[in-house]
């Protein structure tokens, strides 16, 4: 059983990023940078056309290219004995089956890999994939959303069934309502890190993968499963990941290529993806029309809401997300009904990106809560507080923890949200409207299972090991706090190793649970580290025989007796005292049974003040506020840059982030970062986070909740909301550009 | 990207050469947009002239005129201190353009030779006219944001990118060019051309030419009154939606002389003439920058999605003049 050991009156942990001085330094090694004597380069050559057949593949010129070792195409390809059974990673992981790379010659869509040329440089291998030339049997290409919705059939299934919680259309017949339709564009991870997996084989059936992946155990168990190979023949390392919002969240057909290739030519092979690669094979958030309806009484209290989410995903792929779940969760509302549409398009298949579900599903839902705000006229904060869920509306289960009023209380505050006129466009300065919006973000707060092994050895240090990625958060450096403040050592004598499939199994980077899952078990093998140092201090004098382990106090990077701290022994003396090199434990960390009876979710509030030009509609963000109940902070430092990097990802998403296909050829037209605009350091203004910082008492140990979801989730909506606020001009298309500011009608 | 070769001339005279010798040898000075176009096989020279060596980086006044040698960086001339006090509408221009990073490389000559970002240009297998003759134009039926409201033809909308060059056209730059039968002089307007039947022509520097400078004549007036704004999707780091270059002669409120012009409006730097004309003599009011405004887009015409131009573009007039004369 977790045991608590906090304190939850003692500040936030502050401290600096363990790996802070390897990554800046550039001494940090990534997936891309590690250089094998007799390395070979990948490159992928793509599709021209979205839709049809290769009929002919011409590789002579490539073949022929200087330093060209291999070409292989659908017609040369080794066999993938995973691929025949259907298992990871061509299974698709919530439907359909994954693309199989080099398998057939259907082409599903633009860009799609149609060979892998490897050479001895990247360069030559660059030149030697322009050469590849294919012909097609060619149809239309199908990837429009707005067409599919018209003459498509979406996907049918339980996941897809609507939803009907109480009375299916009450909304309808309440005094106060609103019905809108909200427009999300396609949205890409975009890591700074491009993709890359450096591949060595030592025989038939020994590999060792670099790769940049979210979930070292979850690469090697699909590496194992794809190449039928036992698990302790396959080591992945990931030490570093530059980012991956999600990306790098499944083992995706460019690194089987790249084992594939470097098999067949018994040769290390480093493919690296190009940017505009980026943007077709490793999936993105997928494009979504979404209808909201909300009704309420006059006090403002909710009658009904309808919400129905139409979504894209590729045509070999039902990927889906909880796009509506949000709305059945949030507030306490008896009637809600949903339904979650998934048409099936010519395009690659869409995956997680931070917020998954609830960053698309947040959109119509706050920015529908706050037209209804504006039809009540009743200030926003009230009329969610008038519907604040003492109990999931879901289940009618209590909640382990919720601090969200506090979070409003907190935002609210610092946001200065008296200063606010309730009536649109009345606040100016100078020249520019001036508008305040605000939105609630939710995700659940998850728990997973962790292995880790902890060794504290004679000389005062700690180790720890868990086979996990950090994918950017700094989950090493949360790990390190939290063991420093059981053990009460220094930070600077804690390690923590990560990244490496040969360690204790640990979680994927994902969902934002690592701190959770992970930082459970970091806490359990301490208070089982303090056990075995209570029986190892047995055999000193000093406490003269047993000693309880409830009666010693470890604060201090020791063993002391509570309240006679004369007796005292240092964690080295008592290994040392009682022969031993290091104190072991491998702890395995299961989630709470008691949990059961909970249900869990983090909380953001997000308060934007933003100034919009009425001439030229260029929209400024002047203030960002953001509050989250996201349990126990355990690391100030991380948490604060973490809810900065998503509101960073929301303002983006809000005001600039666009993926556009052209839907007459089915081509991307803006896949690269001078064309996909991401926000740079001048749209991003000074950001305020704050927490509420109380511990969740049953979720895990440590009491945090998650947060890397949370930080970009409702973010959009209270960009729009402030927009209306300033403008009266209820944007409901992102991202929100100077076009849709003075083509939009006032009120 | 193909295999090329590349040589490194010492002299201007050397470099013209080696273009009027090799018809594949092409210049490159920042790199900055050639290799981009290179790596994405939109460009195939099979030989690089590297002309970043050439004696061509001076800035220097004299008789009025301001000479700009064809390599100096970017970020060099909008710093420059000369620049910054006679010419502060090009130091604007030159800074809303690119990035810090970019402009540390970027050369005036390349700026000036800088080709459209119109997406369909930058991908070799959609139709571009202007890449590959003759294809058609995905853009006129395409996704066309950020296209030309002025002077494009149903065989090209595609703009330049330049937020320079629009700064030099209301200066009435000169561009200075080197050929083998020695050097030319091509007044700014003249320097780039609309797209016409031939779109893959951007500007009039004949095959075998190449840029030595710019010169800019001062007029002391417009130094004290000139503005350079840039509507774009982000605040920095994006291309112009529309911008305006703005500079004034003014005297109480009555505007002795105007000098506009537009960025991402069209193929070339786009100068509003009657909107110049229009205001001459007028006082200084909303209403009448309305009006010039309204007057400038006259002849201006949209292809879908970059309707809003209509708007933005006689608003960002508005704006620039309002601003610039704290009305
Ligand atoms: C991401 C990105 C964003 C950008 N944003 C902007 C922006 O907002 N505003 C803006 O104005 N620009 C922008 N730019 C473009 C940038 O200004 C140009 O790339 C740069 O000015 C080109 O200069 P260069 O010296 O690097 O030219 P190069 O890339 O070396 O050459 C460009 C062309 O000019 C030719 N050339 C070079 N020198 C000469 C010469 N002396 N005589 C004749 N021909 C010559 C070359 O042959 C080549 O065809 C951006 C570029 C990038 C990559």
């Amino acid at each position: 059983m977790d045991k608590l050991f906090f304190d939850t009156n003692a500040p936030m942990a502050d401290l600096d990023r363990v790996d802070g001085r390897a990554k800046v330094t550039g001494a940090a090694k990534y997936a891309a940078e590690y250089d094998l004597p007799g390395m070979t380069y990948g490159v992928l050559a793509g599709s021209n056309i979205t839709k049809g057949t290769i009929t002919a593949i011409d590789t002579k010129g490539a073949e022929k290219a200087p330093g060209v070792i291999a070409v292989i195409t659908h017609l040369n390809a080794p066999k993938i004995p995973g691929y025949d059974e259907g298992t990871n990673p061509a299974k698709g992981q919530t439907g359909g089956k994954g693309l199989r790379i080099f398998n057939d010659n259907i082409i599903r869509f633009n860009g799609q890999p149609i060979a892998l040329v490897i050479a001895d440089t990247f360069e030559r291998a660059t030149y030697a994939a322009s050469l590849i030339k294919a012909q097609y049997n060619k149809e239309a290409p199908h990837t429009d959303l707005v067409d599919a919705m018209k003459t498509d059939k979406p996907l049918e299934g339980q996941r897809y069934n609507e939803v009907v919680r109480g009375e299916k259309d009450a909304w309808k017949g309440a005094p106060v309502k609103i019905e809108s339709t909200y427009i999300m564009p396609i949205h890409v991870h975009n890591p700074m890190e491009l993709h890359a997996t450096t591949v060595r084989w030592d025989g038939d059936d020994k590999v060792t993968v670099w790769e940049k992946t979210q979930g070292v155990k979850s690469t090697q168990q699909s590496v194992m499963q794809a190449f039928k190979l036992e698990e302790k023949n396959v080591q992945v390392n990931a030490q570093y990941v530059g980012g991956g919002f999600g990306a790098a969240l499944r083992t995706w057909p460019h690194a089987i290529a790249a084992l594939m290739g470097a098999k067949k030519t018994g040769k290390p092979l480093k493919l690296v993806l190009t940017r505009p690669q980026m943007f077709t094979l490793v999936g993105y958030r997928p494009e979504a029309i979404q209808k909201i309806a909300i009704g309420a009484n006059t006090d403002g209290r909710l009658m009904g809401m309808m919400h129905e989410a139409a979504a894209i995903t590729s045509t070999y792929e039902a990927f889906n997300e909880g796009l509506v779940k949000m709305t059945l969760q949030l507030y306490a509302c008896a009637n809600v009904t949903t339904k979650y549409n998934i048409y099936q398009l010519d395009v690659s298949t869409p995956t997680w990106m931070r917020g998954p579900g609830e960053a698309t599903g947040s959109f119509p839902l706050e920015c529908g809560l706050d037209e209804l705000s504006y039809a009540l006229k009743m200030d926003p904060i009230e009329l969610r507080l008038r519907n604040y869920a003492e109990t999931d509306p879901e289940n009618g289960k209590p909640y382990s923890s919720k601090f969200l009023k506090e979070a409003y209380e907190l935002g609210k505050d610092k946001i200065d949200w008296k200063r606010r006129n309730p009536e649109p466009k009345s606040m100016k300065d100078g020249e520019w409207q001036v508008g305040y919006g605000m939105s609630t973000g939710l995700f659940g707060a998850f728990r997973g299972q962790a292995n880790l092994a902890a060794k504290l050895y004679a000389d005062g240090t700690l180790l720890l090991q868990s086979a996990v990625s950090d994918s950017g958060p700094g989950t090493a450096t949360a790990m390190v706090q939290i063991a420093s403040d059981a053990m009460g050592i220094p930070a600077n004598k804690i390690r923590f190793e990560l990244g490496d499939s040969s360690l204790p199994p640990g979680p994927t980077q994902g969902g934002s649970s690592t701190t959770s899952t992970l930082g459970a078990a970091v806490s359990n093998a301490c208070v089982t580290l303090k056990k075995k140092l209570a029986e190892a201090a047995k055999k000193s004098p000093v406490f003269g025989g047993d000693v309880a382990v409830e009666s010693l106090d470890f604060s201090k990077g020791e063993l002391s007796l509570k309240g006679d701290d004369s007796k005292r022994l240092s964690y080295g003396d008592v290994i040392k005292g009682a022969a031993l090199s290091s104190i072991d434990v491998i702890e395995n960390a299961v989630p709470n049974p008691a949990m059961q009876k909970y249900s869990a979710y983090s909380y953001s509030v997000h308060f934007v003040r933003v100034k919009v030009h009425p001439l030229t509609g260029v929209v400024r963000i002047d203030k960002i506020v953001t509050a989250a109940d996201a349990g126990k902070i355990v690391s100030y430092k991380t948490a604060e840059s973490q809810m900065i990097g998503g509101v960073v990802g929301g303002l983006g998403g809000a005001l600039m982030e666009e993926g556009v296909i052209d839907h007459r050829y089915g081509r991307w037209v803006n896949n690269n970062l001078a064309d996909y605009h991401v926000p740079v350091h001048a749209d991003v203004p000074h950001i305020e986070a704050y927490f509420v910082n109380k511990p969740d008492p049953v979720l895990n140990p440590v009491g945090s909740k998650g947060m890397g979801e949370i930080a970009l989730i409702g973010f959009a909506a209270a960009v729009a909301n402030a927009i209306y606020h300033a403008t009266g001009k209820r944007i409901r298309q992102l991202p929100i550009t100077p076009d849709k500011i003075l083509e939009a009608n006032s009120i | 990207m193909i295999p090329f070769d590349y040589a490194r001339p010492a002299t201007v005279g050397a470099a013209v050469a080696s273009i009027n010798k090799d018809a594949t040898a092409q210049l490159i000075a920042g790199g900055t947009n050639l290799v981009d176009l290179m790596k994405r096989g939109v460009m195939s020279p099979q030989k690089l002239i590297d002309v970043t060596r050439l004696p061509l980086k001076e800035i220097k006044e004299a008789n009025g005129i301001i000479r700009i040698g064809a390599l100096a960086l970017n970020s060099e001339v909008a710093e420059n201190e000369t620049i910054r006090k006679a010419l502060p509408l090009l130091s604007q221009a030159l800074n809303a353009g690119a990035s810090a990073q970019i402009r540390n490389m970027a050369t005036v000559g390349g700026n000036a030779m800088q080709r459209t970002r119109c997406p369909y240009f930058y991908d070799t297998v959609m139709p571009c006219n202007k890449r590959q003759p003759g294809t058609g134009c995905s853009a006129l039926k395409g996704y066309n944001r950020m296209h030309a409201i002025f002077g494009a033809s149903d065989k090209c909308i595609a703009v330049n990118p330049s937020d320079m060059c629009i700064a030099l056209a209301a200066l009435e730059a000169t561009v200075i060019v080197a050929g083998a039968k020695g050097e030319r002089r091509i007044p700014i307007l003249d320097f780039h051309r609309l797209p016409g039947d031939n779109p893959a022509k951007d500007n009039n520097l004949q095959k075998g030419e190449m840029i030595t400078a710019i010169e800019v004549p001062v007029n002391k007036a417009f130094a004290k009154n000139s503005l350079y704004q840039k509507i774009r999707d982000r605040a920095s780091y994006a291309f112009a939606l529309v911008s305006v270059a703005a500079a004034l002669d003014i005297k109480g409120k009555t505007i002795q002389q105007a000098r506009l012009a537009m960025g991402g409006v069209a193929h070339k730097p786009w100068r509003l003439t009657t909107a110049e004309t229009f205001l001459k003599g007028k006082e200084a009011t909303v209403a009448n920058f309305q009006q010039a405004a309204a007057l400038a887009l006259k002849d201006a015409k949209s292809y879908g999605h970059n309707d809003f131009k209509l708007t933005l573009a006689p608003n960002t007039i508005v704006h620039t003049l309002k601003t610039l004369t704290g009305i």
